[in-house]
């Protein structure tokens, strides 16, 4: 069975492979080759997870050796596959929301005459991301890190002739690159410590630990440190989650699948997979927990202020992920559920954005909320599965987000003492915010009035009306229809399993106990139960959603957004994460580099040429000495005879 | 001085006499080749030194060399020098103003030290006595010298003769030129001084209104300066050529000045004196 | 007298002819003040032989007029090919590497 691992790869790959060097003979119907090959990818992921689930819980461990990649004596690195019931969570979330998302992207870039790469690197993303899961250490892991930063890179600026997605693209990439020399400092530092960077080896099962514990804590630190800026850079937490949201400029599609759905999650991923590290460094796991708190607080508040759907879906993914980071620091009581709110997570923001692109296919390509507004009547399907989605993140009772996001409440207080509440306080805080701004996304695109009847005139002034004017007849009327079913069924699919999905994993634990053998589970001790906290989260929910309502439900919104406070202001500036890294990042390295530019010119300079000019100088002055005349040698030798003979004297005196 | 005393301290007086009076001639000879200022006078006083040294030889009891420097030094080679200084030209005197700045001072201290210290040297070995030559030329000198050319030095004795044919071979090719190409015949030869435009007739003889006929003073145009034309380049080129464009011109006036004193007119000033033709103008 | 006032005088001709040798710029001024040294040497060789009472010092004065005469063949032949092509006899005119 083992042997079905590198085909599961090699589909997408094969379909990168054909889709970008077939060229324009693949122009017309080569997307039905990407469909195709990632929905066989998707097939693989099933077969692998029945014949997973035949086995018993202990043994659900494959590995697939396929070469022997840098075979130098103390440095083996192999090509080898670990399938377990970690990375088949992730093949199985990938392959299915890829594969639901490549079919939506046939309708979605019907009319974009570059389709056929636009597959293409879907099919890269996919193959990528597949080996990233299903590395068995930590430098094929790398590989794929750094293919899904390709992937990501080529898909965000896939509309290049916008300078904005140009600039997109380039920033996600250089914003990603720091996060990478984390990851690769980290493997680096495995080398030096272990001496290897597999995982089997190092970080060992429950009933043998690994290399790991053998290891200073001083040092498992460092790595997870490392890993953990790794994760940040990749999964967009602070202090590096300003790509995100320039990221949206890519196609809708590519911000559901890579944006939202998986690649992001692959800093949770590391996280998790490395928890035997992390769980011997309590310092690191700290900061992993403070660095989620941060993030989700802080991408909520930058969801409520934005006016650009995808954007604000940008704010929201980046809190949701917040979430897995918390819980992923606090250790084995939160693995599980990070990657349970992951997997739910992953189905109801795809289709939160597949039904942002949906309205936005519908609505010239408009963006902004503020020129929404009564869509419910002219796009049913969207308005069903997107405010199903919008139940499902808010984690209304009964809904997937209810289930993962309320176990992840109630691990933060099961993390104890201060941090617990503080932990616990801001994932509640985080939760009440939640309801607010997708309740106020949901108001703002689907009821109140028709405000894109009679839009007003962009100003160009105002930043979130921008992308406006990119969609052609500014000024023409749109006329909002439901999307083709090709779009339609992968959103129905996809709110199908943000209804359910969380009941089901939930009921009788039965993610628990697929996921216990390989991260482990601890109880912890929670000082409030667990009904108290189920109450509390609603009790934020209803307050969010009552506060959203009071402000976009009961009176009209503007369709220009009024000056608002300084906070929101500053949240639509992304809380001016931009102008930090502007002030901080790029004037400190532009002060850096000028002063080390002048160092090396005056003093680095300086000692070499003026070793040059001093030998120049020198070499001037014994040039004289080589006139050319005859008798300025004759004097030399001369000179020369005279001090032999004197020596010759000196010598018989002495 | 016995044969069984060979060792000896001292000379003959007359050698004395002879060393002192011969040794002064020799170093003013020796002076006078570095400093004087034609190459042919150098030459001479150099012949002078050699023919000085080759008395010493010869009181030194080296009676082959004191001739051969006689007949070979200082006669064919230092002939062989004036013959090369008359190829360069005889009269043609060396500037003595230094062009190398410090050369002569420190040729001076160098020859200066140079000397001290090879007196010092010399005076500082004692040589007190000597063995002289006697016994040495008892077979007659060169008779003593051809037994120990052709005994012991005869292979320096050969190879210094392989040296002075090469040398002779090596001074012809250093002075010989190949003709590359043919030689131009007569008419070749005035076609192509029509060609580049050369003065072709006869060049003006020298001398001015044939009071001076010596082929060093330059013919006078009739503005009275001297023509370029009427005397030798190679005398030109030496700097010999008189010129007595002034001079004759003083000559020419001199000359009318008695003229009209001899048919007695009068020297008449300007001023009184107007032709009745002008004046009537 | 002794004769090492041979030597004495033979030393200073030396100093001369060396002297000359680097204050005099025409190469044919400059050779004869080589042959000075030559024959300050010669003398010096034969006044060694009278010394020493052997005739050995004479043999090496005789090469050494061989020698000078070989050179000075040489070294006139140069000076004239010199003075062809550059027009002049100067030792200081010759300081380039080109004509």
């Amino acid at each position: 069975m083992e042997n079905l691992i590198a085909p599961l790869i090699a589909a997408p790959l094969l379909g990168a492979a054909v889709l970008l060097v077939g060229g324009r003979r693949l122009d017309r119907g080569g997307h039905w080759i990407g469909v195709l090959l990632s929905f066989v990818s998707f097939a693989l992921g099933l077969v692998l997870f029945a014949d997973l689930l035949g086995k018993g819980a202990g043994h659900r461990t494959l590995t697939q050796h396929l070469f022997s990649w840098i075979p130098v004596a103390g440095f083996q690195a192999d090509v080898t596959f670990r399938l377990d019931q970690l990375s088949m969570t992730f093949v199985l979330l990938i392959t299915g929301v890829g594969s639901l998302i490549h079919l939506y992207s046939v309708g979605y870039m019907a009319h974009d005459e570059r389709r056929r790469r636009f597959f293409g690197y879907l099919n890269l993303f996919l193959a990528a991301m597949l080996l990233l899961v299903l590395a068995d250490n930590y430098l094929l892991l790398y590989v794929g890190w750094e293919g899904v930063g390709l992937a990501s890179f080529l898909l965000i600026g896939f509309w290049q002739h916008k300078p904005s997605a140009a600039t997109a693209a380039k920033k996600a990439f250089l914003v990603n690159r720091v996060g990478d020399m984390g990851l690769s400092i980290a493997i680096m530092l495995m080398f030096t410590t272990f001496g290897g960077f597999a995982f089997g080896p190092l970080l060992g099962t429950h009933e043998e630990p690994g290399l790991v514990g053998g290891a200073s804590e001083g040092k498992l630190t460092a790595i997870a440190l490392m890993l953990l800026l790794a994760a940040c850079g990749k999964s967009a937490q602070v202090p590096l989650q300003s790509w995100l949201g320039d990221a949206m400029e890519g196609p809708t599609p590519v911000s559901a699948l890579i944006h939202a759905a998986t690649m992001v999650t692959a800093g949770v991923y590391l996280i998790v997979r490395s928890g035997a590290i992390f769980n011997a460094a309590p310092d690191a796991q700290l900061a992993v927990t403070v660095v989620g708190a941060v993030t989700l607080l802080f991408g909520a508040i930058v969801g409520c202020a934005k006016d650009d759907i995808k954007k604000a879906l940008a704010g929201s993914t980046m809190s949701q992920i917040g979430y897995m980071v918390l819980a992923a620091g606090l250790g084995p009581i939160g693995y599980v559920f990070a990657i349970m709110h992951l997997v739910t997570h992953g189905f109801f923001k795809a289709g939160l954005f597949l039904g942002a692109g949906s309205v936005m296919h519908g609505m010239n390509d408009e963006v902004d909320m503020r020129r929404y507004g009564g869509l419910r009547k002219y796009m049913p399907v969207t308005f069903v599965t997107f405010g199903l989605g919008y139940l499902a993140i808010i984690g209304f009772p009964g809904l997937s987000g209810f289930f993962s996001k309320d176990k992840i409440i109630e691990a933060a207080f099961a993390k104890g003492g201060t941090e617990g509440w503080i932990l616990g306080g801001a994932a509640l805080l985080g939760a009440a915010i939640t309801a607010f701004y997708m309740t106020r996304v949901m108001l703002m695109t689907f009821f109140g009035e028709e405000r894109w009847r009679n839009a007003p005139a962009p100003s160009p002034a105002e930043p979130s009306v921008e992308p406006a004017a990119e969609a052609g007849g500014e000024h023409a009327v749109p006329h909002p229809h439901e999307s083709p079913k090709v779009m339609t069924i992968p959103m129905i699919v996809l709110a199908v399993g943000s209804v359910f999905g969380g009941a089901f994993f939930s009921i009788g634990d039965r993610f628990l106990n697929w996921l216990e053998p390989v991260t482990g589970h601890d109880h912890g001790d929670s000082p409030l139960s667990a009904g108290v906290i189920t109450g509390a989260t609603m009790v934020c929910l209803v307050v969010g959603v009552a506060l959203a309502w009071a402000q976009y439900g009961g009176k009209p919104v503007p369709a220009l957004a009024p000056r608002g406070s300084l906070l929101t202001r500053a949240a639509r500036r992304d809380l001016l994460q931009d102008d930090f890294n502007h002030v901080v990042l790029v004037r400190g390295g532009e002060h850096l580099t000028r002063s080390l530019v002048y160092l090396d010119h005056s003093l680095v300079d300086g000692v070499v040429n003026g070793t040059a000019a001093g030998f120049g100088g020198l070499s001037g002055r014994l040039r004289r000495f080589q006139n050319g005349f005859a008798r300025s040698y004759a004097v030399s030798m001369f000179g020369g005879a005279a001090l032999l003979v004197a020596a010759t004297l000196l010598m018989r005196a002495v | 001085m016995s044969a069984q005393h060979l060792a000896a301290y001292t000379t003959s007086t007359g050698e004395a006499f002879q060393f002192w009076v011969l040794g002064t001639v020799a170093v003013i000879g020796a002076l006078c080749t570095v400093f004087m200022r034609k190459a042919v006078h150098s030459a001479l006083c150099l012949a002078g030194t050699m023919i000085v040294l080759a008395v010493f030889y010869l009181a030194n009891g080296a009676y082959f060399l004191g001739i051969v420097q006689i007949v070979v030094y200082t006669g064919a080679i230092m002939m062989l020098f004036l013959f090369v200084v008359m190829l360069v030209g005889v009269t043609a005197a060396d500037s003595l103003k230094e062009t190398i700045k410090g050369q002569r001072w420190l040729a001076l201290l160098c020859g200066i030290g140079f000397g001290v210290l090879l007196l010092a040297g010399i005076g500082n070995a004692s040589l007190k006595e000597f063995n002289g030559t006697g016994q040495a030329n008892a077979n007659g000198n060169v008779e003593g010298l051809a037994s120990l050319i052709f005994t012991k030095y005869v292979f320096a004795f050969e190879i210094t003769g392989a040296l002075l044919i090469t040398a002779a071979v090596g001074a012809m090719v250093l002075t010989h030129r190949e003709r590359t190409e043919r030689a131009k015949t007569q008419r070749e030869l005035s076609e192509q001084r029509i060609r580049e435009g050369t003065y072709i007739p006869p060049l003006p003889a020298p001398g001015v209104y044939a009071r001076h006929n010596a082929v060093d003073i330059a013919g006078l145009l009739p503005d009275g300066t001297p023509s370029e034309l009427t005397v030798n380049k190679t005398l030109r080129a030496r700097g010999q050529i008189r010129d007595v464009s002034t001079e004759a011109l003083n000559d020419l006036r001199a000359l009318e000045q008695r003229a009209e004193e001899r048919l007695e007119r009068r020297a008449i000033e300007p001023e009184t004196f107007k032709r009745p033709e002008e004046a009537s103008k | 007298m002794n004769p090492v006032n041979y030597l004495y005088l033979a030393a200073l001709l030396f100093t001369i002819g060396a002297t000359g040798v680097l204050v005099r710029r025409n190469a044919i001024v400059v050779f004869m003040c080589v042959e000075l040294m030559l024959n300050a040497c010669n003398l010096a060789f034969v006044t060694f032989s009278r010394m020493h009472g052997n005739l050995d010092g004479q043999i090496i004065a005789f090469f050494t007029m061989v020698v000078a005469a070989a050179e000075v063949v040489v070294g006139l032949a140069i000076i004239v090919s010199l003075f062809r092509t550059r027009h002049s006899a100067s030792v200081d005119d010759a300081s380039l590497m080109k004509l």
